[in-house]
């Protein structure tokens, strides 16, 4: 994408700008629509109508509360340590906006093609644990501790399916590019690796079962490391005010629902691209057919958000239907049955995988 | 080992069961009721803000008295000979100006009390139910007809009315005497 902007403009800085603001622009469009459509999509599944004064549809609620979360005081604790305070919420939206870098959008518009791409959203993202659990200790608070403690078990135990999964993906592909993973999966949706990856024979029926089961593994997996309903035991507001970030507020707090969002985004994007082929149409591409080359990638950056989106509704619908997990049951799901469930899946798609 | 299979497979299957169900709540339409737009029929025997019909008043007081908070206030003053002040619908005549009739729903206690007792049936509960004002005072509704300065006049008339009759009685009772006094 740098190369592309590069070729265009001819200019360093503007091609390096626009690189960085067009994950920014998704970020920021993520949240603004991602909580109307929290709202509505909780509205619709509680039967109510959700907001509908503020516009057409009510379309304009998220530009309100954010404008008027922009007025507020910044008004803090008296024993916070206000250091951390202030890294912490900068820190928690770095790594989640850190990880869009490596995020293929579609083919033309890839931050970076680094050849270890899987590998750097996985470690990157573990860059908000250190942020939550600041904001949690600096806070001064026995909530807010409560909750980073609880998010950072959370987080740290979940992240070992979700790397067995990915690593199972990884030997099938024998990549860690994002975008290689993806161009794998190209042509139809049959190719993709929920239905056993592009090759074709007896393998491919044979990883059907195991992709569904590693699918459903890291769909779980995923959603308790972005602390969403069932998993959102950090920021429970029946018991802990609003878990680690209570003593936040104005663009602070905005910063931690900023990264929440931006978060559910990266989570749906990576699933979406090891499961569902990524940027890949599942029914062939327009441009092809109508011999139209420049269209291609825009088609692609359309089913990619499509496919994130699906994503982030399917978590919301899980939010609304699911109570909140108990932090034993939260233990025990992740070490008793994700884990063997993920390291037997491993060992069985390296055995399909010789084949 | 069973045991450990079977807590999986419930897992899976109860997910799958709770989410169907939200999904078809996803499409069912809203029970909400906007309300400022959209409103319910109320009941039939709602009560809500007072109405005084003033035409059928005939300032009898007995609505006041029944009021248990006493929020309404009625002054009245009689009519002089002379004065038409018509009938009211059920054919009753009236006697008295009502000159003031103040109901302070800031008080008011929505009993429905003072409007049993009307033998006019002039006082009763409209289906108004959205009034809230932003000062108290606005809260007192002057349900009189008639105007300060007629409200006045009426007193002066009636004030005359009686200082003559006073003095036609004191005339009366004075003449007997003044016909003594100059016998004597």
């Amino acid at each position: 994408m740098y190369q592309y902007f590069y070729d265009l403009t001819g200019n360093t800085i503007l091609a390096t700008l626009v690189v960085a603001v067009f994950p920014l622009v998704n970020v920021l469009i993520v949240a603004l629509i991602g909580v109307y459509l929290e709202r509505k999509v909780s509205a619709w599944i509680q039967d109510r109508v959700g907001p509908n004064r503020t516009g057409p549809f009510g379309l304009f609620q998220t530009v309100a509360d954010f404008v008027k979360m922009l007025q507020k005081e910044d008004a803090t604790a008296k024993d916070i340590d206000s250091k951390l305070y202030n890294i912490a919420p900068v820190l928690v939206f770095t790594g989640s906006f850190a990880a869009y870098a490596a995020i293929p959008f579609s083919s033309k518009l890839i931050g970076s093609e680094a050849e270890v791409g899987l590998f750097y959203v996985i470690a990157i993202s573990s860059l908000v644990v250190g942020g939550i659990l600041m904001a949690g200790w600096s806070s001064n608070n026995k909530y807010s501790l409560l909750g980073a403690m609880r998010s950072v078990a959370q987080i740290i135990s979940y992240e070992i399916p979700t790397a067995i999964i990915v690593l199972s993906i990884v030997m099938l592909t024998g990549t860690l590019s994002l975008d290689k993973i993806s161009n794998m999966q190209t042509a139809y949706f049959w190719n993709w690796n929920i239905l056993g990856g592009a090759e074709f024979g007896i393998t491919k029926f044979l990883l059907i079962p195991f992709m569904v089961v590693g699918f459903i593994i890291i769909f779980i997996s995923t959603l308790a490391e972005v602390n969403r309903t069932p998993f959102d035991i950090p920021e429970a507001e029946s018991e802990l005010v609003a878990g680690y970030f209570t003593e936040y507020c104005g663009m602070k707090w905005a910063m931690f629902m900023l990264s929440e969002y931006g978060n559910m985004f990266a989570v749906s994007a990576i699933v979406s691209i090891l499961f569902f082929g990524g940027y890949h149409s599942p029914i062939g591409y327009l441009g092809n057919s109508l011999g139209v080359e420049w269209l291609i990638p825009f088609e692609q950056a359309f089913w990619f958000l499509a496919k994130g989106w699906l994503f982030i509704l399917v978590q919301m619908w899980l939010r609304w239907t699911l109570p909140r997990l108990r932090v034993d049951q939260l233990m025990s799901l992740c070490w008793k049955y994700l884990i063997p469930y993920a390291f037997v899946n491993l060992i069985i798609i390296g055995v399909i995988s010789l084949l | 080992m069973k045991q450990y299979f079977k807590n999986t497979w419930l897992g899976i299957y109860t997910v799958l069961v709770g989410m169907k169900i939200t999904f078809k709540h996803l499409f069912t339409p809203a029970v909400t009721i906007q309300y400022p737009e959209v409103k319910l029929k109320l009941p039939e025997r709602e009560r809500n803000r007072l109405y005084v019909n003033m035409d059928d008043c005939i300032g009898c007081d007995q609505c006041s008295r029944a009021c248990p908070v006493s929020c309404i206030e009625i002054e009245t003053v009689k009519s002089i000979p002379g004065e038409e002040l018509g009938v009211t619908s059920n054919g009753k005549k009236k006697a008295l100006w009502v000159t003031k009739f103040n109901i302070d729903f800031a008080k008011c206690c929505y009993c429905q009390l003072c409007v049993f007792p009307c033998p006019t049936e002039c006082i009763y509960m409209t289906d108004i139910f959205e009034f809230s004002e932003y000062d108290r005072n606005n809260l007192i509704y002057k349900f009189a007809t008639l105007s300060e300065e007629e409200a006045k006049e009426k007193k002066i008339n009636f004030e005359k009315f009686t200082a003559e009759k006073e003095a036609q009685k004191a005339a009366a009772t004075a003449k007997p005497k003044e016909e003594q006094k100059p016998a004597s």
